[in-house]
């Protein structure tokens, strides 16, 4: 096996792998950049992965080819209203937002699996009938060398989650909104003087991380997992969390570290027909994001600095 | 009329009303009858000795878990890593109970203590980080629980066994479960570990209220810098409160290793022990008494909820939504607080 197909045999997998948890790890960095922690990204996954594959099954007949897109519409539609419930605990009612995460997480978790159950009479759904396909893209696909290697059998959804990145980083970093954001994360009290909305700013952020969680879950439930069950999102919204902090909070960062750990994750899968790493136990290959992002914040692969008012409540008129 | 201690007996109970009242919603907007709903889970709780044992088996591990993350947050710190500390626990028993050859006075403790021991290794780290580099607990043991998960499946399939799904079972010298107690209740998995579990209250009780050393661990929980200032070694307490939890953590796993079940398999995702744990801890309000209540109050509900099906038509996973909700509104207790308040003011 030359090198190149090594490269084409691990590039499609690896980005096909972090899709989902680039759009969730976005998600998580506008929540986590106005100060209000989102363990409960993996929640917001299972809620988007649900609602992805129900609307999928109930409406394909209707909608014929569009169904997977307004089928992932649909999902960060409602994920994003799921997420008010973290919002309201976590900036109305200053709960823990650590433990109102963990609650988004039971809580969507037992809804879906009650609603399958109730609508599907069993513990997961049928399969969908119309999944997303990986096609070939006209013409880029051509160019030699390039055209084999990313826009041979690729997911549109791929490309959709790269630019997304970019898209959530302009909105951060170049305009007025992205500005207030990260000013409520850092030091909601000045921004606070200087008349913004704190309360509503996070809102806003946290219903994003809802959108984009509901996005990656229901990505993921459409290429890869393709029906609902307990276990259709087991930890990619913690390995997007993990991308979040490796990605030291930055929407670039965070995409860069998901596409590393889409990449280790694919490596686990795609390892046994790979010279030197077919010698590699496998379990290796599975606990090395865990670890990297463990290594990551001790310091050893640059300190990552988290936003400074992250975790805890703005009480106007405290000190 | 409403004293401090009065209110935060009332937190809990209002949210577990309230999480009840929710799930009851839900029965009556999915068109079923809450009160047979909540009779089958009764039922399947209490309905006779053989549910009652399994009720009281469940309630062992969510006990040492619930005191895992109780322990913990006294210290000031969030160990959600009970889930990861809990599999090495399990590991380490079944592991012990396997290789080991001895007689029960030795072995069963053993294999115990070498629960204990490899949950609270597996605390130690995330403590050790947080005290000498300040990095946030909660994101290092969330990641070394996934580490833990595939650790012990990798040591299952490859190191105790021949690349099977599942170890043997132990030896009857290494088992917490006995024919006698089992027979009591009609033949349910009950086991001798609920007695640990009560003993280890009692050990957190004693040692966080009682002792030099708890005081400290406590006050650290209260305010680092104010502690430092006193002379206490802030660091050296965290470690310690991170491996102690850790270690009640793997006693919980002891518990399923070698008293539940007697084997250990490879897991496709977490056994929720662990993330119960938080639910049963944030209900107990962190004090060992109550983490016994909450524990029994939720095992009652998982063992119970098995029984809505059949009893009443109700999916089990309703119980879920209701744990959910109860550990939302414990978090926002500050509105319960707050609406207390606001009654105690009309009231005078």
């Amino acid at each position: 096996m030359g090198f190149f197909d090594i490269l084409q045999s691990v590039i499609g997998p690896a980005v096909f792998f972090s899709a989902p948890l680039i759009f969730t790890a976005i998600g998580g960095v506008f929540s986590e950049r106005s100060g209000v922690v989102n363990i409960g990204l993996e929640g917001l996954m299972v809620m988007g992965a649900f609602v992805g594959i129900v609307f999928n099954l109930t409406f394909h007949d209707m909608l014929g080819d569009w169904t997977p897109w307004i089928s992932i519409l649909v999902a960060m539609i409602v994920s994003s209203i799921f997420s008010i419930i973290h919002a309201i605990a976590s900036v109305t009612f200053r709960a823990d937002q650590v433990v109102s995460g963990v609650a988004i997480n039971f809580l969507a978790l037992g809804l879906g699996l009650f609603l399958t159950k109730q609508w599907y009479d069993k513990g997961q759904t049928d399969m969908v009938e119309r999944p997303f396909y990986t096609m070939d893209i006209p013409i880029l696909s051509d160019i030699p060398f390039i055209g084999p290697l990313f826009f041979t059998g690729m997911y549109l959804t791929s490309y959709l989650a790269i630019l997304l990145a970019f898209v959530g980083w302009f909105v951060l970093y170049k305009t007025p909104f992205g500005l207030r954001l990260r000013s409520v994360g850092e030091h909601p009290m000045a921004a606070d003087t200087n008349g913004i909305n704190v309360a509503r700013t996070r809102y806003i952020a946290v219903m994003i991380s809802g959108a984009m969680g509901g996005l990656g879950g229901s990505v993921f439930a459409l290429t890869i997992a393709l029906n609902f069950s307990h276990s259709t999102i087991v930890g990619q919204g913690f390995i997007s969390l993990a991308a979040v902090i490796f990605g030291k909070w930055h929407p670039l960062g965070a995409m860069g570290a998901a596409l590393f750990f889409g990449f280790a994750q694919s490596l686990s899968i795609v390892s046994s027909g790979i010279p030197l790493l077919q010698d590699v136990p496998q379990v290796f290959l599975m606990i090395a994001p865990y670890l990297l992002t463990i290594l990551a914040l001790a310091g050893v692969i640059g300190r990552a600095e988290a936003p400074k008012a992250i975790g805890t409540p703005y009480v106007k008129g405290s000190r | 009329m409403f004293t401090n201690r009065l209110v935060n007996i009332l937190i809990p109970v209002i949210s577990v009303i309230l999480g009840l009242l929710f799930g009851a919603f839900i029965m009556l907007g999915f068109g079923y009858n809450p009160i047979n709903g909540y009779l089958a889970l009764w039922e399947g709780a209490f309905g006779d000795s053989y549910f009652f044992g399994e009720t009281l088996r469940q309630v062992t591990p969510y006990i040492l878990s619930g005191l895992a993350v109780a322990f913990a947050f006294r210290t000031g710190l969030f160990n959600i890593g009970v889930e990861g500390q809990v599999i090495m626990g399990w590991l380490a028993s079944v592991w012990v109970g396997l290789a080991v050859d001895a007689p029960m006075i030795i072995h069963l403790p053993l294999a115990v203590i070498a629960a204990g021991v490899a949950g609270a290794a597996w605390g130690f780290l995330p403590g050790l980080l947080k005290a000498k580099l300040g990095v946030h607990e909660v994101i290092v043991t969330i990641m070394l629980n996934y580490v833990a998960l595939y650790t012990s499946n990798a040591i299952v399939r490859n190191v105790i066994t021949d690349g099977r799904d599942r170890t043997e079972r132990i030896p009857e010298t290494a088992s917490l479960s006995s024919e006698w107690i089992s027979s009591l209740t009609q033949y349910s998995r009950l086991h001798y570990g609920l007695l640990i579990a009560l003993f280890a209250a009692a050990v957190m009780w004693f040692m966080l209220n009682k002792t030099t050393r708890g005081f400290e661990l406590r006050a650290v929980g209260f305010n680092q810098d104010a502690s430092r200032y006193a002379g206490m070694n802030v660091g050296r307490n965290i470690i310690l409160s991170m491996v102690i939890s850790g270690a009640f953590a793997g006693l919980a796993g002891a518990m399923e290793g070698i008293g539940t079940f007697g084997y250990q398999s490879v897991k496709g995702g977490f056994t929720n022990i662990g993330f119960d744990g938080i639910a049963v801890a944030l209900l107990g309000a962190n004090a060992a008494i109550g983490v016994i209540l909450a524990a029994i109050l939720f095992g009652t509900l998982k063992v119970g909820a098995l029984n809505m099906p059949t009893g009443a038509g109700v999916p089990s996973e309703l119980v879920d939504i209701v744990i959910a909700m109860i550990i939302f509104f414990v978090a926002s207790s500050y509105m319960i607080r707050w609406f207390i308040l606001k009654m105690k003011k009309e009231g005078k």
